[in-house]
This record gives C-alpha cells, sequence and structure tokens, in this order.
C-alpha cells in the first residue's frame, strides 16, 4: 500500500522484543506488547479452561457419575469451565491479542489511542483471572456461567459474590480495550487510510469494538445486581423479594447474547485477512462484507429473547425475537458467500493459515444453520437447554473463534516473532483440529435432538454410544490444539528467518520488519490505495518462475 | 449390546409436526452446507496455484450476486419462521376439553396431582388419545419440564404458573426431565411419563381406593385455613364471594380508577399471598396474606376448588 514505510536508517532500529527485563515487559505501553501479554495470559486460561473440559468429557464417558465423584464438583467444574472459557479466552483471544497488535499497525499508526489504558486493560484482566482461579482452588461456584436467578441469589451456597466480582473485574478491561479501539480507529489512521481503504480486519474490530462499550456495561450491572440480592435481599429477581426471576435472564442476555458477535466477529476479520491472500484475488465484495459486519452489530442487540422462548416470557415477545434472530443470519451467511466468492479465479495455496480458515468456513456454516433451527420457535421448545445447543454454540463460538484465532496466529506468527514454524506441523494441526472438533460436538446434536438435557453429571444409558464418541473426539482435539503451542514455542529457538513478508501479503503490517520496530514505522506513512491489491496470474507466473528455476 | 437410538420416540401429536419441520430444516442446513462445501472444494481443486485456469479479471464484486444470495435466505427464513411459530402457538393453545395435570417442580423432584386426587412423584401416567394440560410451578429455584418423547419443554418458574398442553398418541414408558439447571442433584431429577389405555389409566386413578378429588381437597382447606369464614354464606366480614369468579372479569380498584382483571389462576395465587395488591373495588383491603403459609401444592388444591364452583355449584 505505501510505499515509504521501509525506510533506511543510521543503524538497525531496536525491535519491539528487544528489551527483554521483566519491568520493561510489565511496564510497557507498547501495544505489541500488550498483544504478547495478552497471548500468553489467554493461551494459559485457555489450557486452564480445556483441561477442565477434558475432565468433564471423561466424566461424561459413563452414564453413572465416576470420575469427578459428585455431583458438585461436576457443576463446579461446568461453571468455571463456562466462565473461563468465555470471559478468559473466547472475549480476549482475537481483539486482544491480534487486535492489539496489528490494528496500529494496519492503520499505519505508531500506537493505540491511548497506550496506558491498554495496558491498565491487560491488568485488570489479569486480576479478574487471579479471582477467577482463586475461587477454582478454594470451592468453586456451581451456577452455570449464566448465573439465573433466584438459584445464583438464594439457593447456591457457593462463591457467587466472588464471582459475580470477577466478572464485574474482567468486564471493564473489555470496555477499555474497546474504547481504546473505537478512538484509534476514528483519529489515528495514517493519511490516505479512508474508511474504505481500511482492511476488513479493522472494520470488523471496530464493530465488536462498538458492542464491548455498549453491552458490557449491562452485565455489569446485573451482576451488580446479583451481588446484592444475595448479599441484602434486596428482592429484585427473587419472587419470594417480589423480584422476577425473568428479568435477570432479560438483563443477562442483552449482553451475552451480543457477547457471541464479540467472540465471532474478530473471527470473520481474521478469516477476511487470510482468504485473499492465498487466494491472491481481491477479496470479492469488500464493502458488503464491512457492512456485514455492522449489521451483524446492531441486530445482535436485538435477539437476546431467543434464549427464553420457554423461559416463561410471553409467546408473542418469542415471536418477534424469532424473527429477529432469523435476520442476523442473512448478515452472516453474505460473509460465507463472499469469502467462498473470493475463491474464484484465485491461486490458491494451502499454507496452515488458509486450511484453518478453510476449517473455520466449514465449522461456521454448520454452527450458523443449527442456529437457524434454534431461531425456529416450535424446534427451540424441544432442543432448549439439550446437548443441541451446546453442539451449536460450540460450533459458533468455540469452533469459529478458536479456528480463526489459531488461523490468525499462524498468519501472523512471522510478523510478531520474527521466525517461520514448519509448515508440515501446521498442517496436521489444522486437520487434527478440524477432525477432532467434528467428531466432538457433532454427536452432540443428535445428542440434543434425542433429548439429553445440558449440564448432566449423571444421563441415561441410551446416551451412552454418542457420549464415547464425543469423549474421544476431545481427545483427537487435544492432541491438534497441544501441537501448535510445541511447535511455534520451539520455532523461537531458531533465527529470525521470516523477513518482513513471508506470504507476500499486502497491508502495512507487512511492510515492517518482522519483528517490527518499537514504534511501528519509520516515517509517515501515506496510503494510496485500497487493501486487497492481490493478483492472482502474476502469483500464478511467479509460481510457474520458481518451477522453472527448481527444475533446470 | 447398548441401546443405541439415533432418533427419539414420537409419542404425542405435536411430534411428527415437530420432526416434520425439524427434516424441512435439516434439508435446508444439508443444501447450503453441501453447495458451500462444493463450490470451496471446487474452486480449491481447479484454482489451486500451479493449476492451468482461466483466472483473469477475477470479479471483486456483484450487486446482482449479493441480491441472489440475501434474498433466497431471506424467503427461507419466512418460510420457517412462519411455519415453526404457528407450531409453537399451538402448543399454548390447549383444547378446551384438555384435562388439567398440577406440577410443582422442586429440588429434586417432580410432585404431580391429578384432578381426579391422585398424586405422584417422578412420575406422570397420562392416558392415550386425550389432551392434557399442564399447569406448572415451582417451590424454589427455575426447572424445566421436559418430556422429549412429545417435544413439549417449559420453564417452571417460583411464583408464577406456566402451561403446556400434549396429546399423547403411543402407548409406552418416556422420559420427563429437568431442563433448566437446578443444583446439585439437578440430573436426578428426572421422572417417567406412562401413557396407558384410557381404561388402564381410569384403573390406574382408582387404584389406591377413590379418594378426594383435587377441588374436594380444596374445598376442605378453604374451611382449615378460614376463607370459608369471610368468602362463604352469610358471613359477617365483608369479603367478595367466590362462586363463579373463576375466569371472569373482576373489578380491581386501582387508586380513584377501577380496572378489569381475569381471575385466572395466577390472579387467585396472588390474591391470597399478596391479598393488598389487587382489592376488588368496593370492600376493604382487611385480608391477611397467607405467604409462607400455604404450600405450593396446597394453593393449587384452592385454586382448582374455586375453579370447580365456577359455575355456581358448590362441592360441599
Amino acid at each position: 500500500m505505501s510505499a515509504s514505510a521501509l525506510a533506511h536508517h543510521d543503524g538497525p532500529p531496536a525491535d519491539y522484543l528487544s528489551d527483554s527485563t521483566v519491568a520493561s515487559w510489565l511496564l510497557t505501553t507498547d501495544h505489541k506488547r500488550v498483544g504478547i501479554l495478552y497471548m500468553i495470559s489467554v493461551t494459559v486460561f485457555f489450557a486452564v479452561g480445556g483441561l477442565i473440559a477434558g475432565l468433564m468429557r471423561l466424566e461424561l464417558m459413563t452414564p453413572k457419575g465416576d470420575v469427578l465423584a459428585t455431583p458438585d464438583s461436576y457443576n463446579r467444574m461446568f461453571t468455571m469451565h463456562g466462565v473461563i472459557m468465555i470471559f478468559f479466552f473466547l472475549v480476549p483471544a482475537i481483539p486482544s491479542v491480534l487486535g492489539n497488535f496489528l490494528i496500529p499497525l494496519m492503520i499505519g499508526a505508531r500506537d493505540l489511542a491511548f497506550p496506558k489504558i491498554n495496558l491498565l486493560s491487560w491488568y485488570v484482566y489479569i486480576i479478574g483471572g487471579l479471582m477467577g482461579v482463586w475461587i477454582l482452588i478454594f470451592g468453586g461456584i456451581d451456577t452455570g456461567w449464566t448465573f439465573y436467578t433466584p438459584f445464583s441469589t438464594m439457593y447456591s451456597n457457593t462463591m457467587v459474590v466472588t464471582a459475580a466480582v470477577t466478572v464485574f473485574i474482567t468486564g471493564f478491561s473489555s470496555i477499555l480495550t474497546g474504547l481504546n479501539f473505537v478512538v484509534t480507529v476514528h483519529t489515528m489512521r495514517a493519511p490516505g487510510m479512508t474508511w474504505f481503504r481500511l482492511p476488513l480486519f479493522v472494520w470488523s474490530h471496530y464493530a465488536t469494538a462498538l458492542i464491548m462499550v455498549l453491552a458490557t456495561p449491562v452485565l455489569a450491572i446485573s451482576i451488580v445486581l446479583v451481588g446484592l440480592e444475595r448479599l441484602f435481599h434486596v428482592g429484585i429477581f427473587d419472587p419470594k423479594l417480589g423480584g422476577d426471576p425473568i428479568l435477570f435472564q432479560h438483563l443477562f442476555w442483552f449482553y451475552s447474547h451480543p457477547a457471541v458477535y464479540i467472540m465471532v466477529l474478530p473471527g470473520f476479520a481474521v478469516i477476511s485477512e487470510i482468504i485473499p491472500c492465498f487466494a491472491r484475488r481481491p477479496i470479492f465484495g469488500y464493502r458488503f462484507i464491512a457492512f456485514a459486519s455492522v449489521a451483524i452489530a446492531i441486530f445482535g442487540f436485538l435477539v437476546w429473547g431467543h434464549h427464553m422462548f420457554v423461559s416463561g416470557q410471553s409467546m408473542y415477545a418469542g415471536a418477534v425475537f424469532s424473527i429477529l434472530s432469523f435476520l442476523v443470519a442473512i448478515p452472516s451467511a453474505i460473509k460465507v458467500f463472499n469469502w467462498t466468492a473470493t475463491l474464484y479465479k484465485g491461486s490458491i495455496k494451502f499454507d496452515t493459515p488458509m486450511l484453518y480458515a478453510l476449517g473455520f468456513i466449514g465449522l461456521f456454516t454448520i454452527g450458523g444453520l443449527t442456529g437457524l433451527m434454534l431461531a425456529s420457535l416450535a424446534i427451540d421448545v424441544h432442543v432448549h437447554d439439550t446437548y443441541f445447543v451446546v453442539a451449536h454454540f460450540h460450533y459458533i463460538m468455540v469452533g469459529g473463534t478458536t479456528m480463526a484465532y489459531l488461523a490468525g496466529i499462524h498468519f501472523w506468527w512471522p510478523k510478531i516473532s520474527g521466525r517461520t514454524y514448519p509448515e508440515l506441523w501446521g498442517k496436521l494441526s489444522a486437520l487434527l483440529v478440524f477432525v477432532g472438533f467434528n467428531l466432538t460436538f457433532f454427536p452432540q446434536f443428535l445428542l440434543g435432538y434425542l433429548g439429553m438435557p445440558r449440564r448432566y453429571f449423571e444421563y441415561r444409558p441410551e446416551f451412552q454410544v454418542l457420549n464415547v464418541m464425543s469423549t474421544a473426539g476431545a481427545s483427537i482435539l487435544a492432541v491438534g490444539l497441544i501441537m501448535p503451542l510445541v511447535y511455534l514455542l520451539l520455532s523461537l529457538r531458531q533465527p529470525r528467518n521470516a523477513g518482513p513478508n513471508p506470504w507476500g501479503a499486502t497491508g502495512l503490517e507487512w511492510q515492517v520488519e518482522s519483528p517490527p520496530t518499537t514504534h511501528n514505522f519509520h516515517e509517515p506513512v501515506l496510503v494510496t490505495c485500497e487493501p486487497y491489491l492481490y493478483s492472482p496470474e502474476e502469483a500464478e507466473r511467479e509460481y510457474a518462475h520458481v518451477q522453472h528455476v527448481h527444475s533446470s | 449390546m447398548w441401546d443405541f437410538p439415533l432418533f427419539p420416540d414420537q409419542a404425542s401429536t405435536n411430534a411428527p409436526k415437530l420432526d416434520a419441520l425439524m427434516l424441512f430444516e435439516l434439508g435446508v442446513l444439508v443444501f447450503f452446507t453441501m453447495a458451500i462445501l462444493l463450490f470451496v472444494l471446487a474452486f480449491c481443486v481447479r484454482y489451486r496455484r500451479g493449476n492451468a485456469a482461466d483466472r483473469s479479471h477475477p470479479p471483486t464484486h456483484s450487486k446482482a450476486m449479493e441480491a441472489v444470495w440475501i434474498v433466497i435466505p431471506a424467503i427461507l427464513s419466512v418460510v420457517m419462521y412462519a411455519w415453526s411459530t404457528r407450531l409453537f402457538f399451538d402448543l399454548y393453545e390447549a383444547p378446551a376439553d384438555a384435562t388439567q395435570i398440577d406440577v410443582v417442580g422442586k429440588q429434586w423432584m417432580w410432585y404431580v396431582q391429578h384432578s381426579q386426587g391422585r398424586s405422584e412423584t417422578n412420575e406422570l401416567h397420562v392416558p392415550l388419545g386425550r389432551p392434557m394440560k399442564l399447569n406448572m410451578t415451582s417451590q424454589d429455584v427455575l426447572h424445566s419440564f421436559y418430556i422429549p418423547a412429545f417435544r413439549i419443554k417449559q420453564d417452571v418458574l417460583p411464583g408464577r404458573y406456566t402451561s403446556l398442553w400434549f396429546e399423547p398418541t403411543k402407548v409406552g414408558v418416556y422420559n420427563l426431565f429437568c431442563a433448566e439447571y437446578c443444583g446439585t442433584n439437578h440430573s436426578l431429577m428426572i421422572g417417567k411419563v406412562h401413557v396407558m389405555e384410557p381404561a388402564d389409566y381410569e384403573a390406574w386413578l382408582s387404584e389406591k381406593g377413590v379418594g378426594p378429588s383435587q377441588a374436594e381437597e380444596g374445598g376442605r382447606l378453604f374451611v382449615q385455613h378460614h376463607c370459608a369464614g369471610c368468602h362463604r354464606g352469610s358471613q359477617t366480614v365483608q369479603a367478595p364471594r367466590l362462586e363463579g369468579v373463576y375466569g371472569k372479569p373482576v373489578p380491581i380498584q386501582d387508586g380513584k380508577d377501577v380496572h378489569f382483571v381475569t381471575a385466572d389462576d395466577r390472579y387467585i395465587r396472588d390474591s391470597i399471598l399478596l391479598p393488598k395488591d389487587q382489592v376488588v373495588a368496593g370492600y376493604e383491603p382487611i385480608m391477611p396474606s397467607f405467604k409462607d403459609q400455604i404450600s405450593e401444592t396446597d394453593l393449587l388444591k384452592i385454586i382448582a376448588y374455586i375453579k370447580s364452583i365456577a359455575n355456581g355449584e358448590t362441592s360441599q
């Protein structure tokens, strides 16, 4: 895009990794370093959440409770699995790691608009995370991540208030990140970087940031109300005190449905960068994809009631939330169709990020279309609160977000670390994750339609075969997820060999060194063209040339 | 060796209707998934790097294409929406002749009360081919009453009545689950639904001898809790008579205004527990609250009694 980003200086400029003291990391205001801090922390939380998932799947191998000993320990496990995976992995993973690292680079800025607030967001996140781990060790919480009242306010004997404080604190981290992104995209774009020259990664993160800023406070408020009712019996949610349990569900899902898009929109962001790069052609329908992100962010606020079709809310409310939920599927479909069309007349290369991205399309399509079944009122009555829902939201949130996160980590790893990783291992991991994921969660659609409710410590014997398949799949998935951790860490031992642009990608971030210098750009950046100016014919010519050189 | 079903039993009139819709949506899902998969695979094979193919002028946008893939999913969505919403509304409009069964959920069991008098726990006996209406409440937290073979589910809430209806179509024994997480033994809060031939059902109802019906029990409680002293006969305290009240609009004094409320289960329940909230026009708010004095199951019996005197006949 810009011709002048790689200017020559006197002496080698310091890259952002060169100062290795602990203090320099813990006091950094460099968006790239904050991204790395987040990367390390979300990886740790993902490992903890995944370990708990593994224990739960072991428990569910047999219909009787025999691995985790008591129903209470199981209930605490699935609650912590949900809380950790959602609040400490899925929500922050892509925005806080890749978004922090890449947004300033992509728009030609030296940093985010508020570098110190960015560091603060990480500390807030870590404080929340440590409290979460503290809860896990000293007693746990058994309400489920949804904290439904009046169970959470009056009946549970576990650490509900502490967990509420944890979620409240962690929410601020999300709000701060969102605020930073919104202001950065508005004020820090390089000259010439108009809205329609923004990479789609930035568009998606912009839409995500709006949801983070607008929805997260509602979660904070509802969780404070749960704490107040539990401590002081104020009578907001408990009918015995004159409260309304459905009110909590309205408040909770007013955040937590948009939160699904906080998790998935950044996934779209990554996929929209990778597919044009590896298909070597401009993305199809740039503006439709950009506007679809904003449309999803807006519609996302209007569909919370579809979590409550059988809750006892008015059936007319159900009918309205149902049609709105069908509507939100359309911008999602636009994205999938546009990515598919981007492959047409491309010059496609199947490196690891591309394999993960194609896997994302598969999982997201299945997750999205089963979402239509759940949006259908009568079907939802049958499958609500069963494993069908568990399978659906794992396809969307876990399949979608994790595949996209891994795609992004592989794609930008050379930029972040300056090193390449072994492609063969990368491709194998993408394959194992895809196969393992489907084997884990596809049987759960069947389990749900057969009628197995979620959050069950024990189950009817006829559900066992499918549960065993699911557990077997989970072990394959675990291997697929551990592999990148190993080979990416090992790649750090080799010398920096990536070069500024190993994929031959467009985008400002590929015009700076790998790893980038502390201040990103040596000279002011001027943007003069649209993103994704790839040429498939040129890619073919280069490929033919390389083949020719090798054969002669 | 293992019992390994892939499709749930169909044992109510609702089940085949729902399965038909589900198969339609499954068809849509499979069609789109396959279409996307085929296009992705075809493009990946044909346009893989190094494969000779025409790559000139790759299209960057097409409003016509976008319109096609917006309009087609939109039309299919409207079809699915209309179909499923129709079925959904049917679930809440019980036929007039449906027999009512009262259900109370509590940590961690289902208490079921038949109107003819017999009650049971974690079991539900119903006759084949007759519409049954469930009237449900919870004594503590949220529960959810779920019979997969009937394709019905409804959350059960403390302080409120929710309802559903079904008509069994196949004799057999089916699972009854609690689907809303309700604490430690959530997964043990399960029961069995027995669909019986009507004659067997009648025999089962009177198996333990013909006891007092739900309404008769309610009439007894009505006297025991001193409701009768004010609400029946030539009372000295002025209170509204309850004969013929059930299901009718009742005038409520609301400040200076009067508005009407239907005397349904919920209104009667609220009037017993929170009598000062909705006072009938022309009466003083003197009734004491029976909060924490009458159990959920007894409340249901008293409501059944008041319902039974809706046509003016009393059961004393």
